[in-house]
């Protein structure tokens, strides 16, 4: 064999499969518990006073209160770190207090963001009414106007937030390009990947900086229990400039510490624990945390069987007579579907929005007669959900907000379980059966 | 904090406490393409007890300006120039891999200066594997992946940091992307496969030197920690077992005690 053809040392660093089934995790430091223990406890003993005072100094690793870590909390916000190729991690009780928690160790009163208008309905309203009264404003940018990021950064602009596959219409935005544009003004670009999941996408290796998950949702898979996280890239430099003095000058609460100069690729995480964990408190139990645990061990083969059955159903979308739109990122019209492709190699997710014909009235007939899909408030399930955005996760939009956002009266969004695809096609033909009755009554 | 040595601005982490030139100074150098923040989980602990503390950004790595140095014997001539620089007549030193071939080296030739030595993952010679090197010196970011690779032990490629939430194997290989790779990798990477005089430094060696080992070490295996630790007068030896190279963030407080063990009583804090 020439030296051209020399096939030089692999890293042989565990692979995605392995590390969601063992990352973050020692047996033999853990009375050689296979599984990882649920240490359901609220605080944990100092060796002696000097310990104590190395723990609350930061000078060593460890566990004080549950509030701020907890060791099986601890190997899930591994995990997901090493999953998504981040530095750190931090979990919470849920996914809006990841993204809170981030907002809050990034921005101070007078600060500014720039934010994707296509979000989930609650994000929408934390960052249109409730941010405002801690005095952090936000500009809403439609996800697939690039440029009209680039437009919105202020002088006092702290970030560029998004959902990577806005919800529920789809849109995408085009991260890579939107991280150039953040980074060119100094600036971080945080994205919620909660609709990918790290084995659909890695944001970190588009240019995000920060990555937001509600754990709730694909990544726990079952339905059982409400979890968030924030996972640091490591990557964004806090020094470059002088927009982030909370990251890089002395902090009073830690003896003058600067977060950045300390801990650097994993300051931002350490601040949001030291700060934000201690004076907020969102916190992950332990319970849900392992439940978490059990879904990611699976999360690859589920991913599969999302991903074959949404595509399977696009396409029985697509040619059924009731349906006036479909919008997936596998549809080759799809305004996204050359960037879906780059950004999602491994699948485009199990989030369907469809038009259905005969509009609100419709829709509403075809959530009340389904009955094998759930019609309820979440997505990313093992069983295939359904819910009628304007009427439900998006109900507290007023109508120019809801066009905004690219909601439709007629739109119904599908989040594809992993049951067998012909019990749910068959599902929806009743439920199309019955949301074509009232047309045909009224046609009469 | 920041200084100037030999005309450049270089970055140390002071453990978070501000430096307080009445207390003694502990000077911790880093391994090959890293930076001062793999101290962290040593550095801040002899800060808040009575020390003062440099974990150093080489020239060129991490915070500090200027370019990186090309051998061994000038980054230990600089360390001597870091002391000098701060006001200090002397320092205890730390070094981790390639840190310990640089303090070694300065502490053979600085033995006024040099009051207590401590080595992780040492070794009296540090050979590169040639492909390692050459990626490393094309800039190529496989080489940090290799290296965090080989670096890390069985256990601690499945991570369990000391710091909730931290992931050692993407931490450490960020620190190392910190910089351009060639710059910083690659040249510290040459300096360490030229470096041929660490045995012969050892053997000059006066004072109290203590070698932290690990089982799992592929990259400063223990019998070659071993061999060189021979070579040092009254050398104490500490192998920790499960770990591999990165000790100081694998066994983070097992290294700490070891640590704390022998610099306070060889070198206490007023």
């Amino acid at each position: 064999m020439s030296d051209k053809n020399k096939k030089g040392p692999e890293s042989k660093t565990y692979k995605f499969d392995t590390l969601s089934l063992h990352a973050g995790y020692q047996p033999h430091k853990n009375a050689g518990s296979r599984q990882v223990p649920i240490y359901q406890t609220t605080s944990y003993l100092f060796d002696d006073v000097d310990h104590a005072a190395a723990l609350f100094n930061l000078e060593r690793g460890g566990h004080i209160y549950s509030r701020i870590s907890n060791p099986t909390v601890g190997v899930l916000e591994e995990r997901v770190a090493s999953l998504e190729g981040g530095t750190a991690a931090l979990a919470t009780s849920s996914g809006m207090s990841a993204i809170f928690l981030t907002v809050m160790t990034l921005c101070e009163a007078g600060d500014h963001l720039v934010v994707s208008s296509q979000l989930y309905g609650g994000t929408v309203n934390l960052f249109r009414l409730t941010l405002p009264k801690f005095g952090i404003k936000c500009t809403f940018v439609k996800p697939r106007d690039t440029e009209g990021f680039k437009k919105a950064i202020q002088k006092n602009t702290k970030g560029i937030f998004g959902e990577l596959v806005g919800n529920p219409g789809n849109e995408l935005m085009n991260m890579p390009e939107i991280s150039k544009i953040a980074h060119d003004a100094g600036i971080p670009l945080i994205v919620d990947a909660t609709y990918q999941t790290p084995y659909l996408c890695k944001p970190f290796e588009h240019g995000a900086d920060i990555v937001v998950h509600s754990l709730t949702k694909w990544m726990a898979g079952h339905g059982s229990s409400m979890a968030g996280i924030l996972i640091e890239g490591g990557n964004f430099d806090w020094m470059q400039n002088d927009k982030f003095p909370t990251m890089t000058k002395p902090y009073e609460g830690y003896h003058g510490l600067s977060f950045a100069e300390e801990f650097g690729p994993t300051a931002f995480t350490m601040k949001a624990r030291a700060e934000g964990m201690r004076d907020f408190g969102p916190c992950l139990s332990p319970q849900n945390a392992w439940n978490v645990l059990q879904g990611i061990e699976t999360l690859s083969v589920r991913m599969k069987k999302h991903c074959s059955n949404a595509e399977e159903m696009v396409k029985y979308l697509l040619n059924h007579e009731s349906v006036a739109w479909v919008s997936h990122p596998s549809v080759p019209d799809h305004p996204d579907h050359a960037l879906a492709k780059k950004l999602l190699p491994n699948g485009r997710g199990s989030m369907i929005a469809f038009g259905i014909k005969g509009g609100k009235d419709a829709g509403v007939a075809f959530i009340n007669n389904v009955k094998l899909a759930s019609h309820l408030a979440n997505v990313g399930d093992t069983r295939t959900l359904v819910i009628h955005p304007a009427s439900g996760t998006h109900s507290q939009m007023d109508e120019a907000t809801l066009k905004f956002a690219g909601l439709s009266h007629d739109m119904i969004r599908l989040s594809v379980g992993i049951e067998d695809i012909d019990d749910i096609k068959n599902d929806f033909e009743i439920g199309f059966r019955a949301a074509r009755k009232p047309r045909l009554v009224s046609n009469q | 904090m920041k200084f100037k040595v030999n005309g450049d601005e270089i970055f140390a982490s002071t453990g978070g406490r501000p430096f307080d030139k009445n207390k003694p100074l502990i000077i911790f150098v880093h391994g090959s393409g890293l930076t001062h923040m793999t101290w962290v989980l040593q550095t801040r602990y002899f800060a808040f007890h009575g020390y003062s503390v440099l974990a150093l950004d080489l020239p060129g790595h991490g915070l500090s300006k200027g370019k990186s140095l090309k051998t061994i014997e000038d980054m230990a001539d600089w360390i001597s120039s870091v002391i000098d620089a701060v006001g200090y007549q002397e320092a205890s030193l730390v070094g981790h891999s390639q840190g310990c071939l640089v303090t070694i080296e300065c502490t053979a030739r600085y033995p006024d200066k040099i009051k207590t030595l401590s080595l992780m993952g040492g070794a009296g010679a540090i050979p590169m594997n040639p492909d390692l090197l050459a990626l490393a010196e094309n800039g190529d970011p496989k080489a940090v992946d290799l290296m965090m690779d080989w670096a890390h032990g069985p256990a601690g490629h499945f991570g369990g940091h000391p710091v909730p939430g931290l992931y050692h194997i993407n931490t450490g290989g960020m620190l190392a992307k910190s910089r351009t790779i060639k710059d910083t990798l690659g040249v510290d990477f040459r300096a360490c496969d030229n470096y041929k005089n660490g045995f012969e430094a050892a053997k000059k060696i006066k004072i109290p030197t203590l070698s932290i080992l690990a089982t799992d070490d592929k990259m400063c295996p223990v019998k070659e920690g071993k061999k060189l630790a021979d070579l040092i007068e009254g050398s104490k030896v500490d192998i920790i077992d499960n770990c591999g190279h990165m000790m100081l963030l694998e066994e983070a407080d097992r290294v700490l005690k070891v640590l704390k063990n022998f610099i306070t009583a060889n070198f206490p804090a007023k």
